[in-house]
Protein backbone atom coordinates (compact mmCIF):
# COMPACT_ATOMS: atom_id res chain seq x y z
CA UNK A 1 0.00 0.00 0.00
CA UNK A 2 2.80 2.42 0.86
CA UNK A 3 4.39 2.58 -2.64
CA UNK A 4 0.93 3.16 -4.14
CA UNK A 5 0.27 5.89 -1.57
CA UNK A 6 3.63 7.50 -2.35
CA UNK A 7 2.83 7.50 -6.06
CA UNK A 8 -0.64 8.95 -5.49
CA UNK A 9 0.69 11.63 -3.14
CA UNK A 10 3.47 12.57 -5.55
CA UNK A 11 0.99 12.84 -8.43
CA UNK A 12 -1.39 14.90 -6.29
CA UNK A 13 1.36 17.30 -5.20
CA UNK A 14 2.64 17.66 -8.78
CA UNK A 15 -0.80 18.38 -10.24
CA UNK A 16 -1.65 20.83 -7.42
CA UNK A 17 1.68 22.66 -7.88
CA UNK A 18 1.28 23.03 -11.64
CA UNK A 19 -2.37 24.07 -11.25
CA UNK A 20 -1.42 26.66 -8.64
CA UNK A 21 1.41 28.11 -10.73
CA UNK A 22 -0.43 28.11 -14.07
CA UNK A 23 -4.09 28.57 -13.20
CA UNK A 24 -4.95 29.63 -9.66
CA UNK A 25 -2.25 32.29 -9.33
CA UNK A 26 -4.24 34.20 -11.96
CA UNK A 27 -7.62 33.82 -10.28
CA UNK A 28 -8.45 37.06 -8.46
CA UNK A 29 -11.69 36.98 -6.50
CA UNK A 30 -12.60 39.72 -4.00
CA UNK A 31 -8.98 40.84 -3.97
CA UNK A 32 -7.60 37.44 -3.01
CA UNK A 33 -6.16 34.35 -4.66
CA UNK A 34 -7.01 30.76 -3.66
CA UNK A 35 -4.03 28.59 -2.77
CA UNK A 36 -4.96 25.10 -3.90
CA UNK A 37 -1.45 23.83 -3.25
CA UNK A 38 -1.64 24.82 0.41
CA UNK A 39 -5.08 23.18 0.68
CA UNK A 40 -3.77 19.97 -0.85
CA UNK A 41 -0.82 20.01 1.53
CA UNK A 42 -3.14 20.50 4.52
CA UNK A 43 -5.26 17.55 3.38
CA UNK A 44 -2.27 15.25 2.85
CA UNK A 45 -0.77 16.21 6.21
CA UNK A 46 -4.01 15.64 8.10
CA UNK A 47 -4.61 12.29 6.41
CA UNK A 48 -1.07 10.93 6.51
CA UNK A 49 0.78 12.70 9.31
CA UNK A 50 3.81 14.98 9.69
CA UNK A 51 6.41 12.94 7.76
CA UNK A 52 4.24 12.82 4.64
CA UNK A 53 3.27 16.46 5.15
CA UNK A 54 6.86 17.62 5.43
CA UNK A 55 7.97 15.56 2.42
CA UNK A 56 5.01 16.73 0.30
CA UNK A 57 5.70 20.34 1.30
CA UNK A 58 9.36 20.04 0.38
CA UNK A 59 8.57 18.56 -3.04
CA UNK A 60 5.81 21.06 -3.77
CA UNK A 61 8.09 23.95 -2.84
CA UNK A 62 10.78 22.69 -5.20
CA UNK A 63 8.30 22.46 -8.08
CA UNK A 64 6.91 25.96 -7.46
CA UNK A 65 10.33 27.58 -7.15
CA UNK A 66 11.59 25.77 -10.25
CA UNK A 67 8.56 26.67 -12.36
CA UNK A 68 8.75 30.33 -11.35
CA UNK A 69 12.57 30.53 -11.48
CA UNK A 70 12.48 31.88 -7.93
CA UNK A 71 15.10 31.38 -5.19
CA UNK A 72 15.25 27.63 -4.65
CA UNK A 73 14.45 26.55 -1.11
CA UNK A 74 12.25 29.47 -0.03
CA UNK A 75 8.89 27.85 -0.74
CA UNK A 76 10.26 24.42 0.23
CA UNK A 77 11.24 25.68 3.67
CA UNK A 78 7.86 27.28 4.32
CA UNK A 79 5.81 24.36 3.00
CA UNK A 80 7.96 21.77 4.83
CA UNK A 81 7.31 23.54 8.12
CA UNK A 82 3.61 23.95 7.27
CA UNK A 83 3.22 20.27 6.32
CA UNK A 84 4.99 19.07 9.45
CA UNK A 85 3.01 21.33 11.76
CA UNK A 86 -0.37 20.39 10.26
CA UNK A 87 0.59 16.71 10.38
CA UNK A 88 1.37 16.96 14.08
CA UNK A 89 -1.89 18.80 14.70
CA UNK A 90 -3.79 16.09 12.80
CA UNK A 91 -2.13 13.38 14.87
CA UNK A 92 -2.82 15.00 18.21
CA UNK A 93 -5.42 17.70 18.92
CA UNK A 94 -7.10 17.62 15.52
CA UNK A 95 -7.60 13.85 15.31
CA UNK A 96 -11.18 12.90 14.33
CA UNK A 97 -12.31 16.53 14.52
CA UNK A 98 -14.57 17.67 11.68
CA UNK A 99 -13.33 21.22 11.95
CA UNK A 100 -9.63 20.23 11.77
CA UNK A 101 -9.20 20.95 8.01
CA UNK A 102 -10.89 24.35 8.29
CA UNK A 103 -8.98 25.42 11.37
CA UNK A 104 -5.71 24.21 9.83
CA UNK A 105 -6.33 26.06 6.58
CA UNK A 106 -7.21 29.34 8.31
CA UNK A 107 -4.21 29.22 10.63
CA UNK A 108 -1.71 27.98 8.08
CA UNK A 109 -2.77 30.58 5.48
CA UNK A 110 -2.14 33.29 8.07
CA UNK A 111 1.16 31.83 9.31
CA UNK A 112 2.35 31.07 5.76
CA UNK A 113 1.76 34.71 4.75
CA UNK A 114 3.69 35.94 7.80
CA UNK A 115 6.50 33.46 7.16
CA UNK A 116 6.76 34.44 3.49
CA UNK A 117 6.85 38.09 4.45
CA UNK A 118 9.62 37.53 7.00
CA UNK A 119 11.68 35.33 4.67
CA UNK A 120 11.46 37.71 1.72
CA UNK A 121 12.36 40.59 4.02
CA UNK A 122 15.41 38.69 5.28
CA UNK A 123 16.50 37.95 1.71
CA UNK A 124 16.29 41.64 0.83
CA UNK A 125 13.44 41.14 -1.64
CA UNK A 126 10.35 43.37 -1.85
CA UNK A 127 8.07 42.54 1.10
CA UNK A 128 5.00 44.78 0.97
CA UNK A 129 3.53 44.14 4.44
CA UNK A 130 0.48 46.30 3.82
CA UNK A 131 -0.47 44.39 0.68
CA UNK A 132 0.09 40.99 2.25
CA UNK A 133 -1.38 41.57 5.71
CA UNK A 134 -4.18 44.05 5.03
CA UNK A 135 -5.23 43.90 1.39
CA UNK A 136 -5.03 40.23 0.48
CA UNK A 137 -4.68 38.11 3.63
CA UNK A 138 -8.33 37.99 4.67
CA UNK A 139 -9.70 37.44 1.14
CA UNK A 140 -7.10 34.67 0.75
CA UNK A 141 -8.23 33.00 4.00
CA UNK A 142 -11.88 33.31 2.95
CA UNK A 143 -11.25 31.78 -0.49
CA UNK A 144 -9.12 28.99 0.98
CA UNK A 145 -11.85 28.17 3.51
CA UNK A 146 -14.40 28.02 0.69
CA UNK A 147 -12.29 25.48 -1.18
CA UNK A 148 -11.22 23.46 1.86
CA UNK A 149 -14.06 20.95 1.82
CA UNK A 150 -13.89 20.03 -1.91
CA UNK A 151 -10.11 19.72 -1.87
CA UNK A 152 -10.08 17.75 1.39
CA UNK A 153 -12.83 15.40 0.15
CA UNK A 154 -11.02 14.77 -3.12
CA UNK A 155 -7.72 14.14 -1.37
CA UNK A 156 -9.40 11.84 1.16
CA UNK A 157 -10.91 9.85 -1.69
CA UNK A 158 -7.46 9.37 -3.20
CA UNK A 159 -5.73 8.80 0.12
CA UNK A 160 -8.22 7.13 2.50
CA UNK A 161 -7.72 7.96 6.15
CA UNK A 162 -5.43 5.54 7.96
CA UNK A 163 -5.76 5.06 11.69
CA UNK A 164 -2.43 5.58 13.43
CA UNK A 165 -0.45 2.45 14.18
CA UNK A 166 -1.21 0.88 17.52
CA UNK A 167 1.26 -1.25 19.40
CA UNK A 168 0.59 -4.95 18.94
CA UNK A 169 2.80 -5.97 21.77
CA UNK A 170 2.25 -5.50 25.44
CA UNK A 171 5.21 -5.18 27.74
CA UNK A 172 4.42 -7.04 30.95
CA UNK A 173 5.84 -5.74 34.13
CA UNK A 174 8.25 -8.13 35.79
CA UNK A 175 9.25 -9.91 32.54
CA UNK B 1 -6.75 -22.58 23.92
CA UNK B 2 -3.65 -24.55 22.92
CA UNK B 3 -1.93 -26.38 25.74
CA UNK B 4 1.36 -24.73 25.09
CA UNK B 5 -0.02 -21.24 25.83
CA UNK B 6 -0.67 -19.82 29.22
CA UNK B 7 -3.85 -18.08 30.35
CA UNK B 8 -2.01 -14.80 30.71
CA UNK B 9 -1.00 -14.86 27.06
CA UNK B 10 -4.55 -15.63 25.99
CA UNK B 11 -5.90 -12.62 27.85
CA UNK B 12 -3.32 -10.28 26.38
CA UNK B 13 -3.86 -11.42 22.80
CA UNK B 14 -1.25 -12.70 20.42
CA UNK B 15 2.13 -11.97 21.84
CA UNK B 16 4.96 -12.42 19.40
CA UNK B 17 8.35 -11.34 20.46
CA UNK B 18 10.83 -10.50 17.74
CA UNK B 19 14.08 -12.35 17.74
CA UNK B 20 16.17 -9.21 17.87
CA UNK B 21 14.77 -5.75 18.63
CA UNK B 22 16.48 -2.89 16.84
CA UNK B 23 17.60 0.09 18.89
CA UNK B 24 14.55 2.01 20.18
CA UNK B 25 15.61 5.27 18.52
CA UNK B 26 15.27 3.78 15.00
CA UNK B 27 11.74 2.51 15.49
CA UNK B 28 10.46 5.35 17.59
CA UNK B 29 7.99 7.33 15.41
CA UNK B 30 8.73 10.56 17.28
CA UNK B 31 12.44 10.30 16.55
CA UNK B 32 11.79 9.28 12.94
CA UNK B 33 9.51 12.21 12.18
CA UNK B 34 11.90 14.66 13.85
CA UNK B 35 14.80 13.31 11.82
CA UNK B 36 12.83 13.56 8.56
CA UNK B 37 11.64 17.11 9.31
CA UNK B 38 15.13 18.23 10.34
CA UNK B 39 16.71 16.75 7.21
CA UNK B 40 14.15 18.42 4.92
CA UNK B 41 14.45 21.79 6.66
CA UNK B 42 18.24 21.63 6.49
CA UNK B 43 18.03 20.66 2.81
CA UNK B 44 15.77 23.67 2.15
CA UNK B 45 18.16 26.00 3.98
CA UNK B 46 21.11 24.55 2.11
CA UNK B 47 19.38 25.02 -1.25
CA UNK B 48 18.40 28.56 -0.32
CA UNK B 49 21.89 29.49 0.81
CA UNK B 50 23.71 27.99 -2.16
CA UNK B 51 21.22 29.43 -4.68
CA UNK B 52 21.32 32.85 -3.06
CA UNK B 53 25.10 33.01 -3.00
CA UNK B 54 25.96 31.56 -6.40
CA UNK B 55 25.94 33.54 -9.65
CA UNK B 56 23.24 33.16 -12.27
CA UNK B 57 25.51 30.79 -14.19
CA UNK B 58 25.99 28.53 -11.15
CA UNK B 59 25.15 24.85 -10.92
CA UNK B 60 21.84 25.17 -9.07
CA UNK B 61 20.65 27.80 -11.53
CA UNK B 62 21.49 25.39 -14.35
CA UNK B 63 19.55 22.58 -12.68
CA UNK B 64 16.63 24.92 -12.12
CA UNK B 65 16.72 26.02 -15.75
CA UNK B 66 16.61 22.38 -16.89
CA UNK B 67 13.80 21.68 -14.42
CA UNK B 68 11.82 24.64 -15.70
CA UNK B 69 12.18 23.31 -19.25
CA UNK B 70 10.83 19.94 -18.09
CA UNK B 71 7.86 21.58 -16.32
CA UNK B 72 7.03 23.87 -19.24
CA UNK B 73 4.85 21.40 -21.21
CA UNK B 74 2.75 20.73 -18.11
CA UNK B 75 2.29 24.46 -17.50
CA UNK B 76 1.31 25.02 -21.14
CA UNK B 77 -1.18 22.14 -20.93
CA UNK B 78 -2.70 23.54 -17.71
CA UNK B 79 -2.96 26.95 -19.34
CA UNK B 80 -4.82 25.42 -22.31
CA UNK B 81 -7.21 23.61 -20.00
CA UNK B 82 -7.95 26.77 -18.01
CA UNK B 83 -8.32 29.14 -20.94
CA UNK B 84 -11.97 28.36 -21.92
CA UNK B 85 -13.08 28.88 -18.33
CA UNK B 86 -11.16 32.13 -18.04
CA UNK B 87 -12.55 33.35 -21.36
CA UNK B 88 -16.08 32.53 -20.19
CA UNK B 89 -15.54 34.40 -16.92
CA UNK B 90 -14.09 37.37 -18.80
CA UNK B 91 -17.04 37.36 -21.21
CA UNK B 92 -19.58 37.53 -18.37
CA UNK B 93 -17.58 40.23 -16.59
CA UNK B 94 -17.44 42.24 -19.81
CA UNK B 95 -21.22 42.18 -20.14
CA UNK B 96 -21.65 44.11 -16.89
CA UNK B 97 -20.36 47.42 -18.22
CA UNK B 98 -20.40 46.75 -21.95
CA UNK B 99 -22.85 49.52 -22.84
CA UNK B 100 -21.08 52.40 -21.08
CA UNK B 101 -17.72 51.12 -22.28
CA UNK B 102 -18.99 50.98 -25.86
CA UNK B 103 -19.99 54.66 -25.80
CA UNK B 104 -16.65 55.63 -24.27
CA UNK B 105 -14.72 53.63 -26.87
CA UNK B 106 -16.65 55.19 -29.75
CA UNK B 107 -15.62 58.64 -28.53
CA UNK B 108 -12.02 57.47 -28.24
CA UNK B 109 -12.05 55.97 -31.74
CA UNK B 110 -13.16 59.32 -33.19
CA UNK B 111 -10.35 61.05 -31.31
CA UNK B 112 -7.73 58.50 -32.36
CA UNK B 113 -8.83 58.64 -35.99
CA UNK B 114 -8.19 62.36 -36.04
CA UNK B 115 -4.81 61.87 -34.36
CA UNK B 116 -3.85 59.06 -36.75
CA UNK B 117 -4.27 61.36 -39.74
CA UNK B 118 -2.12 64.02 -38.03
CA UNK B 119 0.49 61.43 -37.10
CA UNK B 120 0.70 59.97 -40.61
CA UNK B 121 1.49 63.42 -41.94
CA UNK B 122 4.07 64.02 -39.17
CA UNK B 123 5.75 60.63 -39.81
CA UNK B 124 6.20 61.40 -43.51
CA UNK B 125 7.61 64.82 -42.67
CA UNK B 126 9.86 63.31 -39.97
CA UNK B 127 11.32 60.74 -42.38
CA UNK B 128 12.11 63.43 -44.94
CA UNK B 129 13.80 65.66 -42.34
CA UNK B 130 15.84 62.75 -40.91
CA UNK B 131 17.14 61.94 -44.38
CA UNK B 132 18.01 65.57 -45.04
CA UNK B 133 19.86 65.93 -41.71
CA UNK B 134 21.51 62.47 -41.83
CA UNK B 135 20.19 62.10 -38.27
CA UNK B 136 21.74 59.33 -36.09
CA UNK B 137 19.47 58.18 -33.29
CA UNK B 138 19.24 55.28 -30.86
CA UNK B 139 17.38 52.05 -31.56
CA UNK B 140 13.79 52.81 -32.52
CA UNK B 141 10.62 50.97 -31.76
CA UNK B 142 9.37 48.89 -33.51
CA UNK B 143 11.65 48.95 -36.54
CA UNK B 144 14.92 48.08 -34.73
CA UNK B 145 13.43 45.22 -32.72
CA UNK B 146 12.36 41.68 -33.51
CA UNK B 147 9.28 40.67 -31.50
CA UNK B 148 9.28 37.21 -29.89
CA UNK B 149 5.59 36.51 -29.35
CA UNK B 150 5.05 34.12 -26.50
CA UNK B 151 2.48 32.74 -24.12
CA UNK B 152 2.31 33.34 -20.38
CA UNK B 153 2.60 30.02 -18.60
CA UNK B 154 2.98 30.89 -14.94
CA UNK B 155 2.50 33.61 -12.38
CA UNK B 156 4.21 34.29 -9.09
CA UNK B 157 2.30 32.42 -6.37
CA UNK B 158 2.43 35.26 -3.85
CA UNK B 159 1.85 38.99 -3.82
CA UNK B 160 5.55 39.65 -3.25
CA UNK B 161 6.57 39.43 -6.85
CA UNK B 162 4.66 41.01 -9.72
CA UNK B 163 6.10 38.57 -12.24
CA UNK B 164 4.93 36.22 -14.98
CA UNK B 165 6.65 33.28 -16.61
CA UNK B 166 6.76 33.15 -20.41
CA UNK B 167 7.23 30.18 -22.73
CA UNK B 168 10.36 31.49 -24.48
CA UNK B 169 13.91 31.87 -23.24
CA UNK B 170 17.50 32.27 -24.33
CA UNK B 171 16.96 29.74 -27.14
CA UNK B 172 14.72 32.37 -28.80
CA UNK B 173 17.35 35.09 -28.41
CA UNK B 174 15.87 36.61 -25.26
CA UNK B 175 18.27 38.19 -22.78
CA UNK B 176 17.90 39.80 -19.37
CA UNK B 177 16.54 43.40 -19.55
CA UNK B 178 14.78 42.90 -22.89
CA UNK B 179 11.60 45.02 -22.92
CA UNK B 180 8.23 43.27 -23.01
CA UNK B 181 5.09 44.72 -24.58
CA UNK B 182 1.58 43.85 -25.72
CA UNK B 183 -0.49 45.55 -28.38
CA UNK B 184 -1.75 47.85 -25.57
CA UNK B 185 1.61 49.07 -24.30
CA UNK B 186 4.57 48.39 -22.04
CA UNK B 187 4.41 45.33 -19.77
CA UNK B 188 7.85 45.26 -18.13
CA UNK B 189 11.23 43.69 -18.67
CA UNK B 190 12.82 40.25 -18.68
CA UNK B 191 14.63 39.66 -15.38
CA UNK B 192 15.48 35.95 -15.41
CA UNK B 193 16.21 33.76 -18.42
CA UNK B 194 16.45 29.99 -18.77
CA UNK B 195 16.78 28.02 -22.02
CA UNK B 196 13.10 27.73 -22.87
CA UNK B 197 11.40 29.93 -20.29
CA UNK B 198 11.94 33.38 -18.80
CA UNK B 199 10.52 35.57 -16.06
CA UNK B 200 9.11 39.02 -16.80
CA UNK B 201 8.93 41.57 -13.99
CA UNK B 202 5.84 43.69 -14.50
CA UNK B 203 5.64 47.47 -14.30
CA UNK B 204 3.50 47.03 -11.18
CA UNK B 205 6.42 45.48 -9.27
CA UNK B 206 7.97 47.63 -6.57
CA UNK B 207 11.38 47.32 -8.20
CA UNK B 208 10.24 48.55 -11.64
CA UNK B 209 10.85 52.08 -12.84
CA UNK B 210 10.65 53.50 -16.37
CA UNK B 211 11.83 56.88 -17.57
CA UNK B 212 8.89 58.31 -19.45
CA UNK B 213 7.48 61.52 -20.82
CA UNK B 214 4.15 63.11 -21.51
CA UNK B 215 3.45 62.58 -25.21
CA UNK B 216 1.51 65.85 -25.49
CA UNK B 217 3.69 68.22 -23.42
CA UNK B 218 7.07 66.39 -23.30
CA UNK B 219 7.19 66.66 -19.48
CA UNK B 220 9.62 63.98 -18.28
CA UNK B 221 9.48 61.76 -15.19
CA UNK B 222 9.74 58.22 -13.89
CA UNK B 223 6.82 55.80 -13.96
CA UNK B 224 6.63 53.60 -10.86
CA UNK B 225 4.06 51.51 -9.06
CA UNK B 226 1.68 53.55 -6.92
CA UNK B 227 0.85 52.93 -3.29
CA UNK B 228 -1.55 50.03 -2.72
CA UNK B 229 -2.18 46.72 -4.37
CA UNK B 230 -3.96 47.92 -7.51
CA UNK B 231 -2.49 48.49 -10.94
CA UNK B 232 -2.26 52.27 -10.56
CA UNK B 233 1.04 53.83 -11.59
CA UNK B 234 2.53 57.21 -10.72
CA UNK B 235 4.62 59.52 -12.87
CA UNK B 236 7.18 60.69 -10.33
CA UNK B 237 9.86 63.39 -10.48
CA UNK B 238 7.85 65.79 -12.64
CA UNK B 239 8.91 69.28 -11.60
CA UNK B 240 6.23 71.89 -10.96
CA UNK B 241 7.19 73.99 -13.96
CA UNK B 242 6.21 71.17 -16.34
CA UNK B 243 2.69 70.78 -17.67
CA UNK B 244 0.81 67.50 -17.37
CA UNK B 245 -2.94 67.25 -17.95
CA UNK B 246 -5.45 64.51 -17.15
CA UNK B 247 -5.95 62.36 -20.23
CA UNK B 248 -2.38 62.85 -21.51
CA UNK B 249 -0.58 59.79 -22.85
CA UNK B 250 2.66 58.77 -21.13
CA UNK B 251 5.21 56.99 -23.32
CA UNK B 252 8.71 55.64 -22.71
CA UNK B 253 11.43 58.30 -22.98
CA UNK B 254 14.13 56.04 -24.44
CA UNK B 255 16.98 58.34 -23.40
CA UNK B 256 20.65 57.74 -24.13
CA UNK B 257 23.73 59.28 -22.55
CA UNK B 258 27.41 58.62 -23.24
CA UNK B 259 27.66 55.55 -21.03
CA UNK B 260 24.11 54.49 -20.36
CA UNK B 261 20.90 54.05 -22.27
CA UNK B 262 17.36 53.29 -21.20
CA UNK B 263 16.48 49.65 -21.72
CA UNK B 264 13.11 50.69 -23.14
CA UNK B 265 13.01 52.19 -26.64
CA UNK B 266 11.30 55.53 -27.09
CA UNK B 267 7.60 55.79 -27.79
CA UNK B 268 6.00 52.73 -26.17
CA UNK B 269 2.68 53.71 -24.57
CA UNK B 270 2.79 53.19 -20.80
CA UNK B 271 -0.24 54.79 -19.18
CA UNK B 272 -2.87 57.51 -19.36
CA UNK B 273 -2.88 60.33 -16.80
CA UNK B 274 -5.90 60.17 -14.49
CA UNK B 275 -5.13 62.90 -11.97
CA UNK B 276 -2.58 65.67 -11.43
CA UNK B 277 -1.92 67.53 -8.20
CA UNK B 278 0.75 69.54 -6.44
CA UNK B 279 1.38 70.96 -2.98
CA UNK B 280 3.49 73.89 -1.81
CA UNK B 281 5.77 71.66 0.26
CA UNK B 282 6.47 69.01 -2.36
CA UNK B 283 9.17 69.46 -5.00
CA UNK B 284 7.33 67.47 -7.63
CA UNK B 285 3.84 67.10 -9.02
CA UNK B 286 1.72 64.13 -7.98
CA UNK B 287 0.69 62.48 -11.21
CA UNK B 288 -1.34 59.27 -11.19
CA UNK B 289 -1.92 57.26 -14.31
CA UNK B 290 -3.75 54.14 -15.39
CA UNK B 291 -1.70 51.62 -17.39
CA UNK B 292 -2.91 50.61 -20.83
CA UNK B 293 -2.03 47.00 -20.12
CA UNK B 294 -4.36 44.96 -17.90
CA UNK B 295 -1.71 43.12 -15.92
CA UNK B 296 -4.11 40.74 -14.19
CA UNK B 297 -5.47 39.32 -17.45
CA UNK B 298 -2.31 39.00 -19.52
CA UNK B 299 -2.28 35.90 -21.73
CA UNK B 300 0.45 36.61 -24.27
CA UNK B 301 3.23 39.16 -24.67
CA UNK B 302 5.92 40.14 -27.16
CA UNK B 303 9.54 40.36 -26.05
CA UNK B 304 11.41 43.00 -28.04
CA UNK B 305 14.76 41.54 -29.03
CA UNK B 306 17.10 44.17 -30.51
CA UNK B 307 18.15 43.34 -34.05
CA UNK B 308 21.64 44.62 -33.21
CA UNK B 309 22.95 43.64 -29.76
Amino acid sequence: MVPLDVAKTAALVFVASIAQVSIFSNVHVLGGRPDVLLLTLVSISLLRGPIWGAAAGFGAGLIVDTANLETLGVTSLLLTLAGYWIGRYGETTGRDRTHAPFLSVAVVTFVYALGSLALHFLLGEPAPARVVLLDTLFPNIFLNLLLTWPVYTLTRRLLPFQAPERKQEVQLLGH
Amino acid sequence: MPRSRSARVAVLGSVQRRASTPPPSRNNPAVRRRVVATVLILASLLLLTVYFRESSSGGLHGVQSAGASVLKPFEVAAEHVARPFRDAAGWFNGLVDAKSENAKLRREVDDWRRRAIENATAIRENAILRRLLAYEGSARFPTDYRPVNTQIISRAPTEFQQEVGIAAGSDSGIRVHDPVVTEDGLVGQVTTVAHTVAVVTLLTDETSAVSALDYQTAAGGIVQHGVGSGETLVLDRVTKDKVVNPGDVIVTAGWRSERFASIYPRGIPVCKVTSVGQTDTDLYKQVQCEPYVHFSSLEAVAVLVPKRR
